[in-house]
């Protein structure tokens, strides 16, 4: 059924011309970009003299996480695919705040998702008291497992919700149509889900081993002692325990560099769909009804959500009694965080957006190397972030009294990625298809932006500018920093209440933190709706 | 959008142009301290009510970090005083020439150890010490000895020492009460540890969770549990080799423009209205004890048979030894 996957053609931009605009907007994205990610290092990387290089120690590091990256990114999509296949495809009841609950796992803050994974898989866990229950040994999973398992449990959601988006943009046409020709759900595999998975996975793969590569405090909760030591903590190490600047340039250049080399790698096996138009019906599906794979997709749905969700229901059932009578300062944190989160996830939607626009007229190698450079905000360390802006902001100005659109500027950049990475492809599938039709009709510019483009990457755009407003919320970064002495976000009042040991307000705290910023997802991204209606 | 961040940006700097009238004294302190939890406004009351001063608390990160801070700043800095270094670190603080000596030097101090440092002085003090549930663990170790031979189910948490102060501390005790074999003692005590975290508050709440049986901290901790909570299922274990200690310290910079009230400040640290205030926010035993004594409930603490601290200098240089031994021992 070659009709249904056109040979790719490579990429014309004659109907999608690099105008004035799209290349200052996009390029003002880029400028920022680089300047967080590589400006910082080198601000940093030229404060000191170069004293010591890389010990054993170091390249330990930079071994471990990669290994730990690669297997938790590629376990996170082994069960993300059929995961999202079976919420695509199934119709249940609770599917809906399935879909949107998977926001959950991935804002927790670290100290909330390591105590929250212990009371499920700790030795004094749920499954260890089962255990020993029944005379058995309970689990013991610091080492690598740890590693892995939290990080899975962190990015599978993430990678089955990008996936979930490709599968939605299949036209529910070709479904039809598939259904018409009698084709088996493997033959319906081949012909639609292969393509499109193509097209998905690697940006998805490169998104989590990023995300993976920059962990520290979960890696080493987990990971059971010094052998789970990541390249951030050597860069951590280096900045606070030496203080040695050059030494944590040239590891956060090492991070960069493996961002840049996986980038171009797995950017090169991503195939654009090229899927015919369709009428944006809502989707109805004929494959899938073989027993088999119902029940397949019934045991792995419990499965997984087990998984994300024990942990999740740990964190909300500790922090339900001291929610009602936490401390008085969590609310002008929590005000604070909103002030911080709103206008970050706008702003990175928007360059986000900017940038996407720029991609898409962009000739394919010059595009590549663009979105690549989309992805460093990802593998950059917090930690030099800060340091660096210090150094580049603090002969001029005092960084106090910029902390607010400092730490709103820096985690909009954090945020750039992931929202790139849901608007490119909605942006890319709406040139194609509308894009020559729209130049036909004579349609220019703002006019076939709102008529044609708007409604169909809006969805990604709520979708994206949710995500990063959670993401935002649960920030530490560079806040800890910069904070003015009256002025704390919703994280930093939770650290700084397990610092006092006040753990039970600490709790109700963080349960605070992720209601807040699943409610904020939640609103943008209109409860995850999973229709194909565009109106 | 943009306005909105301009106008609270403004806003911001509206708020902390005001009270420009009076001289102002910048403290550098960690983050724990300023926090309404901490001594930190209760200390600005008490020394404002001294002074015609404005005292800033300013939170500038934990232990390293703060050095690591004012040397980024260098001379450009508005510190006046630096709060909240400890003995391990003040070698290396005092190498970087950017703090003034004290004058005058503190005397009639409670620290177990003799106060010899003419640049900085010391607030509070206390001993690392492993902590456990006693309604829960029965054989309690009392030596490093006894930890590493107890039951395979005993497990303990710790702090990374290169991100922690206590992981830090616990590097130096062991050092200090084995000089030459701290290495094999590290491989021997691999076992009991279940894992190794960023810092305090991941340890301690994973202990507080029941998923270990002992952490790394203060002998002063279980008199939080019994004064704030109530709660008397919090002790530290006595360790038969002594115990090491942390000194917290502040120390006047060289830039400051205020350093009459600086010294002031200094001075006040070890006066009784600062010094009643440390036991029960920061948590620790106050540098000299104020005249109504500490408060009830420390006098249930664990005191240590011996005081272990290594000086500041060999501090300084057998960190790097010692963390290469940790890391060695427990990669295996």
């Amino acid at each position: 059924m070659p009709s249904l996957q056109r040979a790719v053609a490579p990429m014309t931009n004659a109907q999608n011309p690099i105008t004035l605009f799209k290349l200052t907007t996009g390029g003002f994205a880029l400028i920022l970009l680089l300047i967080l990610t590589l400006g910082t290092v080198i601000a940093v990387g030229t404060a000191t003299t170069f004293e010591r290089g890389l010990t054993p120690s170091d390249w330990a590091a930079i071994r471990f996480t990669l290994i730990q990256a690669i297997t938790s990114a590629t376990l996170s999509i082994l069960i993300a695919v059929p995961t999202a296949r079976a919420l695509a495809r199934r119709k249940f009841r609770g599917r809906q705040i399935m879909v949107s609950l998977l926001g959950a796992p991935f804002i927790l803050p670290a100290i909330v998702a390591v105590l929250g994974i212990v009371s499920i898989w700790g030795r004094s866990g749920l499954i260890s008291d089962g255990l020993k229950s029944i005379g058995a040994e309970p689990l013991n999973i610091y080492g690598f497992t740890g590693v892995v398992l939290a990080h899975v449990f962190f990015n599978l959601p993430l990678a089955t919700r990008l996936i979930l988006q490709g599968w939605l943009a299949i036209p529910s046409e070709h479904f039809r149509l598939c259904a018409q020709l009698g084709l088996s759900t493997s033959e319906l595999n081949r012909q639609l889900e292969r393509p499109m998975l193509r097209s998905t996975i690697p940006g998805a793969f490169l998104l989590i081993f990023l995300l993976c590569i920059t962990s520290f405090a979960v890696a080493l909760a987990l990971g059971g002692g010094p052998k789970a030591t990541t390249v951030e903590l050597a860069i951590y190490q280096a900045l606070r325990f030496d203080f040695d600047l050059s030494k944590a340039a040239i590891l956060a250049m090492i991070q960069f560099y493996l961002c840049t080399v996986t980038a171009l790698i797995t950017l090169r096996f991503a195939r654009p769909t090229d899927f015919a138009l369709g009428l944006d019906h809502p989707p109805r599906r004929w494959d899938g009804t073989e027993r088999h794979t119902r029940i397949f997709d019934a045991t792995l749905l419990t499965a997984v959500a087990f998984f994300l969700f024990a942990p999740l229901i740990s964190v909300i059932l500790r922090g339900l009694p001291p929610l009602m009578s936490l401390p008085h300062q969590v609310w002008p944190a929590l005000l604070n965080s909103l002030t911080i989160a709103i206008p970050a996830a706008l702003i990175a939607t928007t360059l986000a957006t900017a940038l996407a626009a720029l991609i898409t007229a962009l000739p394919k190698r010059t595009a590549t190397f663009v979105e690549s450079i989309g992805f460093l905000a990802l593998a950059a360390s917090p930690f030099v972030i800060g340091t660096g802006l210090f150094i580049l902001i603090n002969p001029y100005f005092d960084p106090f009294k910029l902390a607010l659109p400092i730490t709103v500027a820096v985690n909009a950049t954090m945020s750039l990625p992931f929202a790139l990475r849901i608007i490119l492809p909605a942006l890319t599938r709406a040139q194609q298809n509308y894009g020559r039709l729209g130049a036909s009709l004579g349609m220019t510019g703002f006019t076939l932006f709102r008529l044609a483009i708007w409604p169909r990457i809006k969805r990604s755009l709520g979708f994206a500018t949710g995500l990063s407003a959670a993401l935002s919320m649960g920030d530490l970064g560079v806040i800890a920093l910069f904070a003015p002495p009256d002025f704390a976000t919703l994280p930093l009042t939770m650290y700084r209440l397990m610092a006092a040991y006040k753990m039970d307000a600490a709790a109700g705290t963080a349960l605070l933190l992720v209601a807040t910023s699943l409610a904020l997802f939640w609103a943008f991204d209109r409860g995850g709706r999973l229709d194909h209606h565009i109106r | 959008m943009k306005n909105l961040i301009l106008a609270t940006g403004l806003a911001l700097t509206a708020t902390l142009a005001t009270a420009q009238d009076k001289p102002v004294l910048t403290v550098y302190t960690y983050d724990s301290f300023i926090t309404d939890w901490g001594p930190g406004p209760q200390v600005e009351k008490a020394f404002e009510a001294t002074c015609e001063c404005d005292l800033q608390l300013v939170g500038a990160g934990d232990g390293a970090a703060l050095l690591s801070r004012v040397q980024l700043e260098g001379a450009r800095t508005d510190a006046d005083i630096v709060l909240g270094l400890d003995t391990n670190i003040t070698a290396r603080a005092r190498a970087t020439g950017l703090f003034a000596p004290l004058s005058p030097k503190p005397s009639g101090l409670d620290v177990p150890v003799d106060w010899a440092d003419d640049t900085f002085a010391p607030y509070d003090w206390g001993y690392f010490a492993f902590v456990y549930d006693n309604t829960k663990l029965k054989n309690v170790p009392g030596s490093f000895q006894e930890l590493i031979e107890a039951d395979d189910s005993l497990k303990i948490v710790i702090q990374d020492p290169r991100s922690s102060t206590p992981g830090l501390g616990l590097l130096m005790w062991i050092k200090a009460a084995y000089p030459n074999k701290a290495d094999q003692i590290w491989e021997a005590l691999a076992p009991r540890i279940l894992t190794v975290t960023k810092g305090w508050s991941e340890a301690y709440g994973m202990f507080l969770e029941g998923e270990a049986d002992m952490v790394l901290s203060y002998t002063t901790s279980p008199a939080y549990h019994l004064i704030a909570e109530d709660d008397n299922t919090k002790s530290a274990a006595s360790f038969s080799e002594g115990h090491y200690m942390q000194i917290e310290v502040a120390g006047k910079l060289k830039t400051t423009d205020q350093p009459e009230l600086a010294d002031a400040f200094l001075a006040f640290m070890t006066s009784d209205s600062f010094q009643s205030i440390i036991p029960t926010t920061n948590w620790m035993y106050p540098a000299k004890f104020p005249a109504e004594g500490l408060p009830a409930g420390f006098e249930t603490l664990i005191t240590p048979v011996d005081s272990l601290i290594v000086s500041d200098t060999d501090a300084d240089k057998i960190r790097d030894e010692a963390l290469a031994e940790w890391l060695t021992a427990l990669s295996k």
